[in-house]
């Protein structure tokens, strides 16, 4: 599949600002600034970026505990997410979701989700209504290799094989589910090995290559959207921190983290990729590199002095009604 | 005069009149429509108890039967909701909530107030609660108050054919996630239902029987059973007051207060387990808003603290009956004299 220059351009920025918010927020958190705890997406990029570059309003997807990422990919508004971490009442959410819940309908982001494996059968709610309706959307669900052993997940390729649902369901499989290896927690060799007992595609991909996630996610989804039925798609990949912020990760070898920053980094691979090939300027890229930091700057700072939400807010917000 | 129906009878024809005036409003579980991919006749079941028998036929596709996977499909339900269907899904016993909890109570519930009141889910969750079809422990709870808990549920226990219509078509139109409940031992009951669609608002109790010396209440099929009291204890000349609340959530706290300031003394009565349950939830709320009113203690009818037991001797004494509704107001009235 070929990529313009301009989508090239945007597949960049996004990676780079999901980058760059991630690491910042590895940063702030050490402060003590931010409250509750968050699971960071650094090193995924290529994954969320690389799926969601063909999805537009009216696609949906759900997303993980380990969410920005998706979030930044679909569309969500960074500000709003910033202020949302930090709680505060101008966040996406108003301050009442926080890391693990940022959601906006409106962008077809259905939410991060605290519930490992809870975003499957939305997904599929999501597929039937595109389906009914007639609207050509497909949804997505993201899943962590924990995830991917949630009888949800397993109920939720089934229903979305047996129903013929315009469903993509990405298995990101970072290593690790916590602290425990997904070599030792996926019996067999790779999760997309599944995806045949479901009579779907399954398709293992190599994560960090945005190259490669683009143009699998693009077959599955164009399939989706032809009335073709489901895909499963395995992004093998690594994450650059802990589970959550403050993960000593004594469970990873020593300089695991090191390595695969210097060898298996999605911004570089892509980086290389497109200056050799003379697809894009060295100086397009540092431009972007520049652009998504000032912007992050400012999304922090915003949030840093942005007024919480007020005692009323406490009660608001539960039914539509009332 | 009025046509009659049974509370099954209501039921459907609330689900065709909805499907038929909004053609968003769907209906999936296991069994809804039967027989597919069967050699045999599609539609059929109509659901095991026959309750969506004709759906099917009426609006094809519009009617989904399902994997018995419980997660899976609520949880589709769930999201087709905030994705521009109205979703009626089929918990074919509110027993069975065990296995699909997390999307009702962790997503349904939740995402309104999570996602800062810019969601919307309107989805119903129909599903069969209860004892006495000696359906033992893991076919006959009555779980509305672990509903109940959950903020941003809305939870309907109709005791009529009348209200079973009203309030299904008022769940339909809801935008909030409703669980509604139906009682098994309810179904072939008859009773006074207009054949056009009706709306019954959510949170209005009904008082089904008036009286000045005690207030009965209740809820779901024990409605019944305390108007079997009443008629028994009026014999006696003690005058009982029924209220019905229809709605565990919203719950109607007027109508409550109101009766007991009325009579003075109270008896609720739940077929539910005795800890957390409605009768433990408006006994604390009337001694915290209503005590000055009260003449005397206030006496809880409820199953015991046990699994609901197989047996038809040990699940007849299991379930209050109106014998034990009889006694708690003859308690309350001597003792407060």
């Amino acid at each position: 599949m070929q990529l313009s220059r301009d989508e090239l351009l945007k597949a960049y920025t996004t990676m780079r600002t999901i980058r760059e918010f991630e690491e910042r927020l590895h940063v702030e958190f050490a402060t003590g600034e931010i409250p509750g705890f968050v699971h960071l997406y650094a090193g995924e990029e290529a994954s969320g970026v690389g799926v969601c570059m063909h999805l537009d309003d009216r696609d949906r997807i759900a997303s993980t505990h380990r969410g920005h990422g998706h979030c930044i990919a679909k569309g969500c508004d960074v500000d709003g997410m910033m202020a949302e971490i930090y709680g505060r009442k101008d966040g996406l959410c108003a301050g009442k979701g926080g890391s693990m819940h940022i959601a906006d309908l409106d962008k077809g982001m259905m939410g991060a989700n605290g519930i490992v494996g809870g975003g499957p059968p939305l997904i599929c709610g999501a597929g039937l209504a595109a389906k009914q309706l007639g609207t050509g959307g497909v949804a997505i669900a993201f899943v962590g290799d924990g995830g991917s052993n949630q009888g949800t997940t397993f109920e939720s390729l089934n229903l979305a094989s047996v129903w013929n649902l315009p469903c993509i369901f990405v298995i990101e499989n970072n290593g690790y589910a916590e602290s425990t290896s997904s070599k030792w927690s996926i019996a067999c060799d790779d999760a997309a090995d599944r995806a045949s007992g479901f009579n779907m595609p399954g398709v293992v991909i190599d994560g960090h290559d945005f190259f490669a996630v683009y143009e699998a996610a693009g077959e599955a989804i164009k399939r989706a959207r032809e009335g073709g039925g489901p895909s499963l798609l395995e992004c093998k990949l690594n994450r650059y921190y802990g589970h959550f912020e403050g993960d000593a990760q004594t469970y990873r070898g020593p300089d695991e983290v090191k390595k695969l920053r210097e060898s298996r980094d999605c911004l570089a691979m892509f980086r290389e990729r497109v200056t050799e090939a003379g697809l894009l300027d060295a100086s397009d890229l540092d431009a972007i590199d520049s652009e998504a930091e000032a912007q992050i700057d400012g999304a922090v700072a915003k949030a840093k002095v942005a007024p919480p939400p007020t005692a009323a807010d406490l009660l608001t917000d539960v039914y539509v009604s009332y | 005069m009025a046509r009659t129906a049974t509370y099954q009878q209501a039921i459907n024809e609330a689900l065709a009149q909805e499907m038929e005036r909004d053609e968003t409003v769907v209906v999936m579980g296991e069994d809804v429509a039967g027989g597919l991919g069967t050699d045999g006749e599609r539609d059929a079941w109509g659901g095991p108890l026959g309750i969506t028998k004709g759906l099917y036929g009426k609006y094809g596709d519009r009617v989904m039967d399902t994997p018995i996977s419980e997660s899976a499909f609520i949880g589709a339900a769930v999201g087709a909701a905030t994705a521009g269907l109205r979703p009626v899904a089929e918990l074919m016993f509110i027993d069975f909530m065990g296995v699909c909890f997390d999307q009702i109570f962790n997503q349904a519930a939740k995402f309104r107030y999570m996602f800062g009141g810019k969601a919307e889910t309107p989805v119903v969750i129909r599903t069969m609660y209860g004892a006495g079809l000696r359906a033992a422990a893991q076919h006959s709870q009555c779980l509305y108050p672990v509903f109940t808990h959950i903020p941003g549920l809305k939870v309907v226990t109709p005791a009529t054919p009348y209200d079973a219509k009203g309030l299904l078509i008022q769940a339909i139109r809801d935008n909030d996630p409703v669980i509604f409940c139906e009682h098994k031992g309810l179904y072939t009951l008859e009773g006074d239902v207009p054949e056009e669609p009706y709306a019954l608002p959510f949170g209005e109790a009904n008082i089904v029987r008036e009286g000045d010396d005690v207030s009965i209440v209740t809820l779901g099929r024990m409605v019944h059973v305390a108007d079997e009291a009443a008629s028994a204890l009026a014999n006696d000349g003690i005058e009982c007051e029924i209220v019905d609340l229809r709605t565990t959530s919203p719950l109607d706290e007027d109508t409550v207060i109101e009766t007991v300031e009325n009579t003075g003394r109270l008896v609720v009565l739940d077929e539910a387990h005795p800890r957390c349950n409605m009768a433990t939830d408006i006994a604390a709320m009337v001694c915290e808003k209503a005590f000055d009113s009260l003449k005397g203690p206030i006496k809880q009818v409820t199953a015991p603290h046990t699994p609901v037991p197989f047996s038809d001797t040990l699940e007849d004494l299991y379930i209050p009956d109106a014998a034990a509704v009889q006694k708690a107001v003859k308690a309350v009235m001597e003792s407060s004299k």
